[in-house]
């Protein structure tokens, strides 16, 4: 029986007369990863931002694990240690090396010493192949590399679940490989993670389901031999081809 | 020529003297003003609605009305109301006052500037919203803010000149002396002036120094668009 990580029932989200997306359901289970497509304006990125409270839904739950985080009266700051964010500009913190981008959350948050923040921080760089880019700032590293230690501090707070916002739609595409190589890696070694991106060749390889979002609603979902072999509507198989034409060769090219 | 450089000789120790009062109004002026202006400007990014507008009124008002009335509602008008301040402490809590107005608005820029993205990232690994301004926003806002805060000190140094007026016994008061004693204005005035000017250059230089100082590599770049 595969346990739930993360649960999301009836989710609403509207700004005004807006309605981003309505009675949303999602079960991302332990170690599964979950890739989320769709066009843009959809809400996808919306429902990444309320799953880590950083947007209020209007209705609806969300649980993690047993914890309905939802509810009135919760602690955001516990609830967002345990959920990894990573965004599509990187967003890292700019006067900070990349270790110390790391260390923070671990000294500030989880209150490690600084020595023990440093060797967690330096195993997270390592995990990413950044570990010899330890005391270059932001400023001084590629793209690709600023996401990377954007997953390593992410990483470093030993997350229940990953969300990743687009990770690669802000790169170059030669940059993109080596994010979605360590993307890769952290789903084969059980991360669990729910995914936003138009990289179709890491979602049929390395997703166990693919979400079809489309202004609102979850129009499919299903395994990625389901989506891209037998998808139930035109309209997925229409998608699945056109971004696959845009951004399938686009990876290619890079790899 | 000769006599003018002989004012310095003649009332070195005078200017020296006053120079250090206009060194100490400046410092303490800035440091009033630094606190009390980081308070306003966090108040009026993150504060609630009314201390917003509360903050916001503060700067209109200190902004908009010449720091000589305020410097004598705090000298002559506050004793009639029973809170008397010596000459010094009326002098610094005027410039201090004033200035916060001023450092308010260099460093609310800069905050802006610095972003809600930046924010979301800090709550994102579980920083507490205030964790987040100390560990994450102001350590780059107020870099960023560094450049054009600059001219706060050095407009504040020439500024702490009106004080005379109360007989603060600063450079400018120790210069009327001179000058009444000599009566040579032009002559005394621009040895004054090229006090102020030595002054200027110095602070100038120590700014300078903490930019460099305090320059993260690559940030320019990032914060330059």
């Amino acid at each position: 029986m595969p346990k739930p990580i993360l649960t999301i029932k009836n989710l609403t989200k509207t700004y005004g007369q807006n309605v981003i997306f309505q009675n949303l359901d999602l079960t991302v289970n332990e170690g599964d990863t979950i890739v989320i497509i769709g066009p843009s304006g959809t809400g996808k990125s919306t429902l990444l931002r309320c799953v880590n409270l950083l947007t209020r839904p209007n209705e609806g739950q969300i649980w993690l694990d047993d914890l309905e985080i939802t509810a009135k009266g919760t602690d955001e700051d516990q609830v967002r240690q345990h959920i990894g964010m990573v965004f599509q500009n990187f967003l890292l913190f700019n006067h900070l090396t990349a270790l110390g981008n790391v260390k923070l959350g671990l000294t500030r948050v989880k209150h490690l010493s600084d020595e023990e923040a440093t060797e967690k921080a330096l195993h997270e760089l390592s995990r990413v192949g950044l570990a010899d880019r330890a005391d270059h700032y932001p400023g001084q590293l590629s793209g690709g590399q600023q996401q990377r230690v954007g997953i390593a501090r992410a990483l470093a707070m030993d997350p229940r679940v990953m969300l990743f916002d687009e990770p690669t739609s802000a790169l170059d595409p030669e940059l993109i490989g080596e994010v979605l190589e360590v993307m890769r890696k952290l789903a084969l070694d059980g991360m669990t993670m729910l995914v936003v991106t138009h990289e179709m060749g890491f979602a049929r390889e390395v997703a166990d389901r693919i979400v079809f979002m489309e202004k609102g609603y979850i129009v499919e979902e299903g395994s990625p031999d389901e989506m891209f072999n037998h998808p139930k509507f035109d309209r997925t198989r229409e998608f699945l081809w056109k971004i696959t034409e845009l951004y399938g060769k686009k990876e290619k090219e890079a790899e | 020529m000769l006599t003018w450089l002989g004012y310095f000789e003649r009332f070195g120790k005078n200017f020296l003297r006053g120079a250090g009062v206009t060194l100490e109004l400046t410092a303490v002026g800035l440091a009033i003003g630094f606190v009390l202006g980081l308070m306003l400007a966090l108040a009026r990014s993150y504060g609630p609605k009314w201390l917003q507008r509360a903050a916001a009124a503060y700067i209109a008002v200190f902004r908009g009305t010449p720091l000589l009335v305020q410097l004598f509602i705090i000298y002559y008008g506050l004793p009639e109301l029973g809170i008397a301040f010596s000459q010094n402490v009326a002098a610094y809590l005027a410039l201090g006052l004033n200035s916060a107005a001023y450092q308010a608005e260099y460093l609310r820029g800069s905050i802006n500037a610095i972003g809600a993205a930046q924010m979301e990232a800090g709550r994102s690994i579980g920083l507490s919203k205030w964790q987040a301004i100390g560990y994450v926003i102001l350590p780059q806002a107020l870099r960023l803010a560094l450049p054009s805060w600059s001219n706060e000190p050095i407009s504040l140094l020439k500024t702490t000149a009106i004080v005379f007026l109360i007989a603060v016994q600063d450079l400018m008061a120790e210069g009327k002396r001179a000058a009444t004693t000599t009566f040579d204005f032009v002559g005394i005035y621009l040895a004054v002036a090229v006090v102020y000017l030595v002054m200027v250059f110095a602070l100038d230089a120590l700014l300078k120094f903490l930019e460099r100082k305090t320059k993260i590599p690559g940030m320019d770049i990032e914060t330059r668009r």
